[in-house]
């Protein structure tokens, strides 16, 4: 038999692939629907994999600072110092300095009094519970420990330094379960006027990944020459591991569920084709070759396949967006970059399903699948 | 199909599994973060300590180390994953201050007839010896890395501290204040304090749950019920009440740093996962009923056969629903076993330990593989019971 010349080519060509989608909805819909849900499920996962890092990075950031600055032992930094660490970890981190003295109380019992910017340790240490944080000068957080001796009820109370005696009103309490709570926190300003010290630790918070941690670790070491710069392994160590775990239960997760749906499509796709094995019989025996039927039949895959990818893509960004809102209380950004793999999965999915009967049909005789057989 | 419900069912199973489980899993994992209850002497003093210097090491009040092991025996006994004592003396290093810190390295205690280790290589999993750990009846200990480069101390020297010698068996680094200070056996910090049997800190790290509204209410502010609900929940407070108890003259409290953000992280991680599991049941939901209705849709001949011979529909439904359900229980029983098979190989490779699959959940599976089935091949069915059925043996429908 040989191959008529296609003469009406391509707008044949189109109808025809017109004419199957319409005449085959049914059936066309349910294989459309499969694979806008592998597509859509894929998107959200890839979406979710990508960005649980930084969301969960920035949950671990609540543990406070994850590297220390200390000056040498017994000194303190000078401004230049501050500055130098502060410009290092500017958009990187929060840095925030600590001046530490031991005051006496009217009683004589010893006391740690630290100065410090309390606006930013407010944001470094989310975890204090304060009662009330001090809203202006002359005002002092006590830790609860501190409370029950230098002032039970609140009110005001006298430290020394080095024989100067400064008055400080207590606006609340702190309590951490750690050593704050044994301590007195004050302004900066109030601490050096009344101290002379200056900031002896910077803590900081570094934000983003092990390998950015690292560079600014190995910038800050290189511009204070003299001072000690460590990690918080304590901090750092636990993150790295608790991040990884969940991200290989989230790629295993994706994995299973693309997998499912991927298998589903298949099976739908197969079946879409092993049912119009009528149609093709009929157009190879009035003379179209194998080659044009797999062309015709891909070509409606593809169609089908682009649709489902493009509007799961869609709705797994919708999904992957509303789980960031629900569960992290920030959406997760719409990635383009997962569609291309996407895409490119469901077309090769989709031709897996296309082919695999098309080479069981191709061997078997027209008048054969005619007669129903 | 049938391929697709078994697969459907599970990959429900593994992900319900790993939902219900990874709450445990994580929290177990945060405790490399370290202690989060914190046990003191009652009427303790001021901590003055800035750093590692420790300006007033000895306190004055000491909890008693004869009562430790007591810990084992709180209702909470199996989410106590270690504790570690702690007593802070201070002491002269060649010349210098310091402060000798004793605790337990790998302490084996007994309560009752049970046997448990604890001690810092549990409670605290970031420090590190360059050199050997020393056994917790010896005389050997342990030297912060800074103090060590500072007095250039090397494992396996003999260094003087307070008038005695001991022999260091290892450098240690924990990039804290340890790193400035000596570590010792507790029963060498006893006898250097001159304290037998004290404690001056301890530290207890366990498993619970993130603390809600209810967890923050005063105990004994609450009705019978409600306080036992408290009591039996693993609240870090209840933990801590818990302590309070078995351990006399005590005050237990949470480390909020540990504690509070603890919760934050445990939460959403498991919300994580549920959402996920959530999607996971959906999207295996939808693609088995696609590919149950396509299914039904090829077999609309024999459809049309049947009622050639005189089906009614009634017999048709009856016919096709059976058969679905009966296809949903077979899927998902060999599902469910295919599912907790997948879950407890996961734990392990991730975890390093099996996330079990309550055989609860089995019934659950298989009412969902039914109803997706169904769902699936409802509208299949009406349709096909619907078949002319000369349109349908002619191919036509």
């Amino acid at each position: 038999m040989k191959t008529p010349r296609r003469s009406t080519g391509i707008p044949m060509f189109l109808r025809m692939l017109a004419r199957a989608a319409i005449l085959r909805k049914r059936t066309a819909l349910s294989a459309l629907i499969a694979i806008i849900v592998a597509a859509a499920a894929s998107t959200a996962m890839l979406n979710l994999f990508v960005d649980v890092q930084s969301k969960l990075r920035k949950e671990f950031r609540g543990f406070g600072a994850n590297v220390v600055v200390e000056a040498k032992k017994g000194g303190s930094f000078t401004p230049d110092n501050l500055q130098q660490i502060e410009y290092a970890v500017e958009g990187h981190g929060l840095a925030v300095p600590f001046a530490y003295a031991v005051a006496h109380t009217a009683k004589g019992e010893a006391v740690v009094v630290a100065g410090t910017d309390l606006e930013l340790a407010r944001k470094l240490n989310p975890w204090w519970a304060v009662s009330s944080w001090p809203q202006g000068p002359g005002q002092a957080l006590v830790g609860v420990r501190a409370a029950e001796i230098i002032a039970p009820s609140g009110g005001p109370f006298a430290l020394t330094y080095q024989g100067r005696t400064l008055h400080l009103l207590s606006s609340g309490t702190v309590r951490t379960g750690a050593g704050e709570d044994s301590r007195v926190y004050l302004s900066r300003r109030d601490f050096q006027s009344w101290t002379g010290l200056e900031p002896s630790v910077v803590e900081i918070a570094a934000y983003g990944s092990a390998a950015e941690v690292s560079s600014l670790l190995t910038t800050l070491q290189a511009n204070l020459r003299g001072a000690d710069v460590r990690p918080v392994r304590q901090v750092t160590e636990a993150e790295g591991n608790i991040v990884g775990k969940t991200r290989s239960t989230l790629l295993w997760s994706a994995v299973f569920i693309v997998c499912t749906a991927a298998l589903c499509v298949l099976a739908t796709l197969t079946g879409w084709i092993f049912d119009r094995r009528r149609d093709f019989a009929i157009m190879k025996a009035i003379g179209a070759s194998d080659w044009l039927i797999a062309t015709f039949v891909s070509g409606e895959a593809a169609i089908l396949a682009c649709t489902g990818a493009v509007l799961g893509f869609v709705i797994g960004t919708g999904i992957a967006a509303w789980i960031g809102r629900v569960n992290f209380h920030a959406p997760v950004s719409p990635r383009l970059d997962v569609l291309p793999p996407v895409l490119i999965g469901c077309l090769v999915v989709t031709m897996i399903a296309t082919f695999l009967p098309l080479r069981l049909l191709r061997r078997i005789q027209p008048a054969m699948i005619l007669r129903g057989e | 199909m049938a391929i697709a419900v078994t697969l459907g069912a599970a990959v429900s199973t593994a992900m319900i599994a790993i939902a219900i489980d990874i709450g445990d899993k994580i929290s177990r994992e945060l405790r490399s973060y370290g202690a989060n209850l914190l046990v003191t002497p009652a009427d303790d003093n001021l901590d003055v300590q800035i750093g590692s210097v420790n300006l007033k090491p000895s306190g004055g009040a000491y909890l008693n180390e004869a009562e430790l092991p007591k810990i084992k025996g709180i209702f909470w006994r199996n989410n106590i994953t270690g504790f570690t004592p702690e007593l802070p003396v201070a002491v002269k290093v060649g010349g210098t201050d310091a402060t000798l810190v004793g605790t337990y390295f790998e302490k084996t205690l007994k309560y009752g007839n049970q046997e448990f280790t604890t001690g810092a290589r549990k409670t605290f999993p970031w420090w590190k010896v360059d050199g050997a750990w020393p056994a917790d009846d010896s005389d050997q200990v342990l030297v912060g890395e800074k103090l060590a480069m500072e007095q250039g101390i090397v494992p396996g020297k003999q260094i003087p501290v307070s008038g005695r010698t001991y022999r260091v068996s290892g450098i240690l680094s924990t990039g804290g204040a340890e790193d400035e200070q000596i570590v010792a056996p507790l029963g060498v910090a006893q006898s250097l304090a001159g304290e037998p049997g004290a404690v001056s800190k301890l530290f207890v790290s366990a498993v619970t749950k993130p603390e809600d509204a209810f967890a923050r209410k005063n105990p004994d502010s609450l009705t019978p019920a409600d306080r036992d609900r408290w009591y039996c929940s693993p609240y870090p407070q209840s933990i801590a009440y818990q302590l309070q108890e078995v351990i006399p003259h005590s005050h237990a409290e949470q480390i909020r740093q540990v504690a509070q953000n603890e919760g934050n992280v445990l939460s959403r991680i498991e919300g994580l996962m549920l959402l996920i599991t959530l999607a996971a049941l959906f999207t295996s939901g939808l693609a088995v009923s696609a590919a149950m209705a396509t299914a039904m849709f090829e077999r609309r001949q024999e459809i049309g056969l049947m009622k050639a011979l005189g089906a009614g529909q009634f017999a048709l439904s009856a016919i096709f629903i059976t058969e679905s359900v009966l296809l949903a229980c077979a899927g998902g029983i060999v599902g469910f076993a295919g599912g907790a098979l997948l879950a407890r190989k996961l734990g392990h490779a991730i975890f390093g330990s099996a996330i079990a699959v309550e055989p609860v959940l089995l019934p659950l599976i298989l009412a969902i593989a039914v109803l997706v089935t169904f769902a699936g091949s409802a509208a299949a069915i009406r349709r096909a019971v619907k078949y002319d059925p000369v349109h349908a043996l002619r191919g036509e429908a």
